[in-house]
């Protein structure tokens, strides 16, 4: 069983339909308990970082989810659910993440070059840097769909993969068994979904 | 970097698929879940799905056709038509939409689009705009470009960004079902003002059509529906030739 944590933060319609697609078994989690009967965990989210952090906490979720992660289970955070697993944002102010992985979330638009639009919308490729059973059936080169305006920084050490975008847009991260995409796989195709399957193999 | 979009656009009545010529006499042509599917397999970056009903029935029929479309396509979708208040947004939001286009709704009460955007966020709120051309100035149209609103078209466009719209679908009345390609002196005239995603929208007639847009600063994507559905043009053809062209694409 896989848990998605449902903690108000965005639509979940498209990831749980994908996951059924593959005939991935999950569940939408709001209960701690929920999160430690399944054998792995995607944490989603859309939206502004502090809100989704509050969230995360006032749901009880959070606690759970970081009790869960160091006892080895394997996490995927999706786009803002990716940000949220850093030291910390840049969003409007500072605010603390869940520090699973070093690095901050910082805005694109600081370091674009001039002409390149905010947000980083649409389709772009994903250039694997390191290879990872995430990737098992993935070619590099493939596309995948962004949508964001803020993206992880200092985290060269964990970065799997990355997309070009005047700079590069940090697109895949690992830390030992938590996972992170900034893109949104349950909406990039055929791609996508071998990333998610891949993740519920892992 | 990011690909050039191609996107079909599909026009939803009482469940079935329509396209009429510069919006008057539509025509059914097929099941929308069927076409989806076959567009997703076929390359489309995107889908647009326009709710041409107007009755409670139509509506439901709509949300159903949707729901059974996000459960077997894995690509943004964006819903259009009828989007009135925040609750139309929740409506086709829960039903798989990712992204919500806004039209007569924003026109009659222009709340609505800085409303969306602070709860949905800019990305879910798209701004679809139906321009003609009246006595030398591009015109805002409501209602499905049958209602002249004396709005400047330009103006309109740069206040709906300035209040969250995080793209644009420009749709030229003058152009539409034309086929002679799509109307590059509006596309520009809202590009030299408005730095949000713009896809362009009536008048692709064949694959030049589409080289010849993105030959054009800020076009970020191109709309079609008629040339798609006929299978006068197909995607996979489409994007060869644009990357052949220059033009980067997602094969």
């Amino acid at each position: 069983m896989l848990a998605i944590i449902d903690y108000g933060v965005g639509n979940l319609y498209s990831l749980a339909s994908s996951l059924k697609y593959l005939g991935v078994e999950s569940e939408l989690a709001t209960r701690p308990e929920q999160l430690r009967q399944a054998e792995r965990i995607i944490l989603p989210g859309v939206g502004a970082f502090a809100d989704a952090a509050r969230k995360l906490s006032e749901s009880g979720m959070r606690e759970a989810l970081l009790e869960d992660v160091a006892g080895g289970k394997p996490l995927l955070g999706i786009c803002l659910g990716m940000q949220l697993l850093f030291e910390r944002s840049f969003e409007y102010g500072e605010h603390p993440g869940l520090g699973l992985i070093p690095g901050e979330v910082c805005p694109l638009a600081d370091d674009l070059p001039a002409g390149l639009k905010v947000p980083h919308i649409g389709w772009n490729r994903l250039d694997v840097l390191r290879d990872d059973p995430l990737f098992a059936d993935f070619r590099s080169g493939e596309h995948v769909y962004y949508v964001h305006s803020f993206y992880a920084k200092r985290c060269a050490e964990h970065t799997l993969a990355t997309s070009e975008y005047g700079v590069p847009v940090t697109g895949v991260v690992r830390n030992g068994n938590v996972y992170g995409t900034q893109f949104h796989p349950e909406k990039s195709g055929g791609a996508g979904l071998r990333l998610l399957k891949a993740f519920a193999q892992i | 970097m990011i690909t050039k979009r191609i996107i079909p656009c599909l026009d939803v009545r009482d469940g079935q698929v329509v396209k009429g010529v510069n919006f008057e006499g539509v025509r059914a042509v097929a099941d929308p879940v069927e076409m989806a599917r076959f567009y997703n397999e076929t390359g489309a970056d995107e889908l647009v799905f326009y709710d041409i009903t107007a009755s409670f029935e139509g509506r439901k029929l709509f949300t159903g056709v949707l729901r059974e479309v996000a459960s077997q396509v894995f690509i943004p979708l964006t819903v259009g038509g009828g989007i009135n208040t925040l609750d139309d947004f929740d409506r086709v939001l829960k039903c798989g939409a990712d992204k919500v286009s806004v039209n007569s709704g924003a026109i009659r009460d222009p709340s609505l689009i800085e409303r969306a955007a602070k709860r949905y966020g800019d990305q879910c709120v798209v701004l679809s705009m139906d321009v003609k051309r009246v006595g030398g100035q591009f015109r805002l149209f409501a209602k499905g470009g049958r209602e002249d609103t004396g709005i400047d078209a330009l103006d309109w466009a740069v206040r709906g960004v300035e209040s969250g719209a995080g793209e644009l679908v420009v749709n030229s009345i003058d152009t539409d079902g034309v086929r002679k390609g799509f109307d590059l002196e509006l596309l520009d005239a809202v590009a030299a003002r408005c730095k949000v995603p713009i896809i362009a929208s009536g008048g692709a007639g064949c694959r030049e059509d589409f080289a010849e847009l993105f030959r054009h600063e800020g076009m970020d994507a191109g709309l079609a529906a008629s040339i798609f559905h006929f299978k006068q043009l197909s995607i996979p053809d489409l994007k060869a030739y644009l990357r052949a062209q220059g033009v980067e694409v997602r094969l």
